[in-house]
């Protein structure tokens, strides 16, 4: 029998290509940045929203066992959302320190929105242009990333924080 | 004065030419990182607050010196390979880069082989 070459290769290449669309579709497309969990966050240098002069770095957070870097603003609707966990995070334990990052705000919007929720944060840093986002793989906000006392991200939480994501950075930090 | 005047307009000239440069550099690497919060549009297409902020990072990266591969490994690093539409060379798609030469070569042998075949055909 003879074989035919050209016919088999062609073969071949249909049952690759067929190979290759079904891995593609079984592929999650929603995309996150969860690969981060696992790395050292950058090094960055954040003013403080009151004081030009006062700033905040990774160096800081070496001191805290854990900490956790939330990005909101006072035009964010599910920053509001997420605030009472915030403040809950911060009353509960003593183990964590939350630091706020003021996103593309205006100082008196982001003062305003402290006041009227309350503030559950040990320094609010400011980030007028965003800049300070993308070092942390931030695309919108509110997102919260949790590091440990190496500067380890441990968690990062895409959106507002809800009850469960709550719950598991307290059994995180145990 | 004369000789101040050919400066000047050779000054102005060349420092013309450098910005248009840096400007195609900017949008080369624009048009090759995706807007992650976008459906299907590259940063130098949107102007969304995602694309904003990443134009004023590269802008700054370059100004600090870093190349084009540079500023991409930086946002690769922070975003993932997502953000690139020119994925970097890796073991993870080797077949992606080889893949297109190498049916280019095969296919280049079929063809050759199909036309010797009908050649010797006709000769007999």
């Amino acid at each position: 029998m003879k074989i035919n070459i050209s016919k088999i290769i062609i073969f071949s290449f249909v049952i690759f290509f067929l190979f290759v669309f079904w891995q593609g579709l079984k592929k999650n497309n929603s995309y996150d940045t969860k690969n981060l969990i696992g790395s050292k966050i950058s090094s960055f240098q954040l003013p403080d929203i009151n004081n030009n002069e006062q700033y905040i770095s990774e160096e800081k957070l070496k001191k805290n066992k854990y900490t956790l870097i939330n990005f909101f603003a006072s035009w964010c609707a599910p920053c509001r959302v997420e605030h009472k966990y915030l403040l809950s995070l911060s009353r509960k334990s003593k183990k964590i320190k939350i630091i706020g990052v003021n996103f593309k705000d205006k100082k008196n919007n982001a003062i305003s929105f402290l006041e009227e929720l309350g503030n559950p944060y040990y320094f609010v840093g400011k980030d007028l242009d965003g800049k300070a986002s993308i070092l942390f793989g931030i695309y919108g906000i509110p997102e919260s990333i949790l590091v440990d006392n190496e500067l380890t991200i441990i968690k990062k939480i895409v959106g507002p924080i809800d009850q469960s994501q709550y719950e598991e950075i307290l059994k995180l930090i145990k | 004065m004369k000789i101040k005047k050919i400066f000047f307009i050779f000054y102005l000239f060349f420092s013309l030419l450098q910005a248009s440069e840096n400007k195609t550099e900017l949008l080369e690497i624009y048009k090759n990182l995706r807007c992650l919060v976008c459906q299907g549009q590259s940063i130098a297409d949107s102007n969304s607050d995602f694309a904003a902020t990443v134009k004023l990072v590269v802008q700054d990266l370059l100004q600090e010196g870093k190349t084009k591969d540079e500023i991409y490994v930086f946002l690769i690093s922070k975003y993932g390979e997502w953000i690139v539409y020119r994925p970097t060379f890796n073991k993870n798609n080797l077949l992606l880069w080889t893949l297109p030469y190498f049916i280019f070569i095969v296919g280049g042998l079929i063809i050759f082989y199909i036309i010797r075949k009908s050649k010797n055909n006709r000769a007999n």
